[in-house]
């Protein structure tokens, strides 16, 4: 009962009066920038890392906990009232839930995801609870060589299964890593990639990164698209649910979150895959197929329970490996970095207090939001009234004041400019921003423990392939890269056309083009809405 | 001759466009519904959809006049549209809907009813919703 005296100590500190209003800030802001399409909860952790120099390291923590989930849960109300996902993980619940909306069903819709998003977010922050210590004890043992395969799977598999474009997805990655690689070379000093510009020996601030590619690659995508035909609001009351809705919903609720956990708990990540299946699976198991497309109360509870249970699942590897797979998780680690915090396995050993008030502030931060977010549904969705100038002119403020604050250095602000037209051009040409963000701070991470396997190894490139778990995990990859030609041979065998029925369901989400592959948090579009992208 | 109203669907619009139908039957002039958003938003009321137009249109059919209906959903503000317009139409008289606006709300945002009513080389008539009394 180790781990319980610590989650209970972990509550203790996370309800303090100060933490407790950080977890409330926190579940807000971040509803606040779920909700907003374009602006996810990844760009409004990169806004608040400068802000949170001087806060304690747990207290910013519990916050940016709170603006994760939050996040997850302001996508959903977005998907169900304007039909814009705000993110790729909520695109399945458009399907379902703004058809519900459609039907002036919008307030149930609302309401099964959000207690479907609680129970999903609960069970799931419980086995992280559960499972993170064994996975820490696992991972203390392994070795360099297959940590470093860990790291390359994750890439991978962030990179080529999700992404709808594998080409896109590796040119992006291939961006991240080169721009992880700038500044001087770990083991021998030597400079890389700085152009003779002293200050980018130190490398490029990981927070001069993700701002300028989440928030300035934003602000110019929209000021080049700011004049479009606005939508209407579906009017919307308090979210309620009738007795037939609490019965159609348990089932998928528990089943979602089955499915979202061990997808997020990998680390290959993405809430795509669960959410997907999820709804696949409630598809075939209802009573009322025929609703299905038509807006179905349990295709929006299924794949809404999967995606929260997924970002719960996410956090497994990010804390007990110190291995992100997702562009929010990614930022918080990077701001633990830049607290002079090691993450990795160790993390639990050497910061339990800061591990475990984060996990309880999970707990808080799920309950604050089914009780807030209920009776608030209508007033978030007011906030899509915004206009868009005066918006983005504080993000654009605070982007640069952030940058700057970093290290006092107008040569940052350059970079920043520089950084931010690349973000601006991955989305002009349809390029995922998650892989190019994981790729910036996985690579320096990865580039030790590969330096050190080749260093344990003589410098022979066999020293890849020493342990067993490393062999196994790059077979692993073999497979799962090689997995669409054999289902591609075996379809072509057995005589079936290559779009299955499921794949066509996506096709009729209508995603104005303006905000596919716009999104901060939405690298990964599913082929579906790419095929919208075009039209 | 012709007479401009602008309208959205709210209270005050539907004031002014009711008295800019009284206007335009009494005068026998062509109504101009103009109805525009600067399309900055991403969800906006005030711009009139496909079916609202149509009911408009129904509307101001059955009203017996010669009327016309712009409709811009990207661009400049409201008050610059609708001058643009009485300006290109020559419109003898302006009909806009005044609504309550605190001095702040005034001083940060400014008005559009102040800036049409300035600005215009017309008459211009502002209605506010209880009028009657």
């Amino acid at each position: 009962m180790d781990t319980f005296n610590l989650l209970m100590d972990g509550f203790a500190s996370a309800l303090t009066p100060m933490n407790l209003l950080f977890a409330f800030a926190g579940v807000m802001l971040g509803t606040a920038v779920g909700v907003l399409p374009g602006i996810g909860p990844a760009m409004a952790v990169a806004l608040l890392l400068p802000v949170t120099y001087g806060m304690e390291t747990s207290s910013a923590l519990i916050m940016f906990a709170g603006i994760y989930y939050g996040g997850m849960y302001g996508g959903s109300t977005t998907s169900i009232l304007l039909n814009t996902p705000g993110e790729s993980a909520t695109v399945i619940t458009a399907i379902e839930g703004h058809k519900m909306a459609k039907a002036g069903r919008a307030a149930q819709a609302l309401a099964t995801a959000a207690i479907g998003s609680f129970i999903a977010g609960t069970i799931g922050t419980a086995l992280l609870v559960t499972i993170a210590p064994f996975v820490v004890k696992f991972a203390v043992s392994i070795g360099d060589p297959s940590y470093f395969a860990i790291m390359v799977l994750a890439l991978i598999t962030v990179t080529a299964v999700l992404g709808s474009s594998k080409i896109r997805g590796f040119a992006s990655l291939g961006l991240g890593l080169a721009i992880g690689l700038v500044g001087a070379d770990p083991v021998t000093a030597q400079d890389r990639l700085t152009f003779g510009i002293p200050t980018l020996v130190d490398g490029l601030d990981i927070v001069v990164v993700a701002v300028a590619i989440f928030a300035i690659g934003e602000a110019l995508w929209i000021a080049a698209h700011l004049r479009t035909t606005p939508a209407k609001t579906i009017p919307v009351g308090t979210p309620w649910m009738g007795k037939e809705d609490w019965k159609r919903s348990w089932k998928p609720w528990l089943r979602g979150t089955a499915f979202g956990f061990p997808f997020g708990a990998l680390p290959a990540g993405g809430a795509e895959v669960p959410t997907f299946l999820s709804y696949v699976t409630e598809k075939k198991l209802s009573k009322h197929p025929e609703e299905f497309g038509h807006g179905a109360i349990e295709g929006v509870a299924g794949p809404e329970a999967a995606n929260n249970a997924s970002a719960a699942g996410t956090l497994t590897p990010m804390l007990a490996l110190g291995l992100p797979t997702n562009a929010t998780a990614a930022v918080m680690l990077a701001f633990l970095m830049m607290k002079g915090i090691q993450p990795g396995p160790l993390l639990f050993e050497n910061e339990p207090e800061l591990v475990w008030a984060l996990i309880a502030s999970l707990f808080i931060g799920n309950t604050l939001l089914l009780l807030i977010n209920l009776p608030l549904a209508p007033m978030w969705a007011k906030l899509l009234k915004i206009p868009r100038p005066f918006l983005y002119a504080g993000i654009l403020f605070f982007a640069t004041l952030g940058a700057f604050s970093v290290n006092m250095q107008a040569m940052d602000l350059w970079m920043l400019l520089l950084i931010g037209l690349l973000g601006f051009a991955l989305r002009r040409f349809g390029l995922p921003v998650l892989p190019l963000i994981l790729g910036v701070i996985i690579c320096p991470m990865a580039e030790v423990r590969l330096r050190k396997t080749f260093q344990l190894s003589n410098g022979d490139i066999s020293g890849l392939w020493s342990e067993p778990l490393a062999v196994g995990i790059y077979i692993l990859i073999a497979v799962l890269l090689s997995l669409p030609l054999w289902i591609a041979l075996f379809r072509r065998l057995r005589g079936k056309p290559a779009v299955s029925e499921d794949a066509i369901a996506i096709d009729h989400i209508e995603v104005p083009s303006d905000e596919a592959g716009a999104g901060s948090n939405q690298p990964t579009n599913t082929s579906g809405l790419k095929g919208s992208d075009k039209k | 001759m012709t007479i401009v109203v602008g309208y959205i669907p709210s209270p005050e619009g539907e004031a002014a466009l009711d008295r800019a139908i009284v206007e335009a039957q009494r005068s026998g002039s062509r109504l101009v519904v103009v109805n525009s958003s600067k399309g900055d938003q991403l969800v906006d009321d005030k711009l009139l959809d496909a079916r609202e137009f149509h009911l408009l249109d129904e509307r101001l059919a059955s009203a017996g006049i010669d009327f016309w209906i712009e409709r811009s959903s990207q661009g400049s503000d409201a008050a610059e549209n609708i001058l643009h317009v009485a300006e290109a139409q020559r419109a003898e008289l302006i009909v806009i809907g005044l609504r309550k606006r605190t001095s702040i709300g005034k001083f940060i945002l400014g008005s559009t009813a102040q800036r049409i009513i300035l600005q215009a080389h017309c008459p211009v008539l502002s209605v506010k919703v209880n009028s009657g009394w």
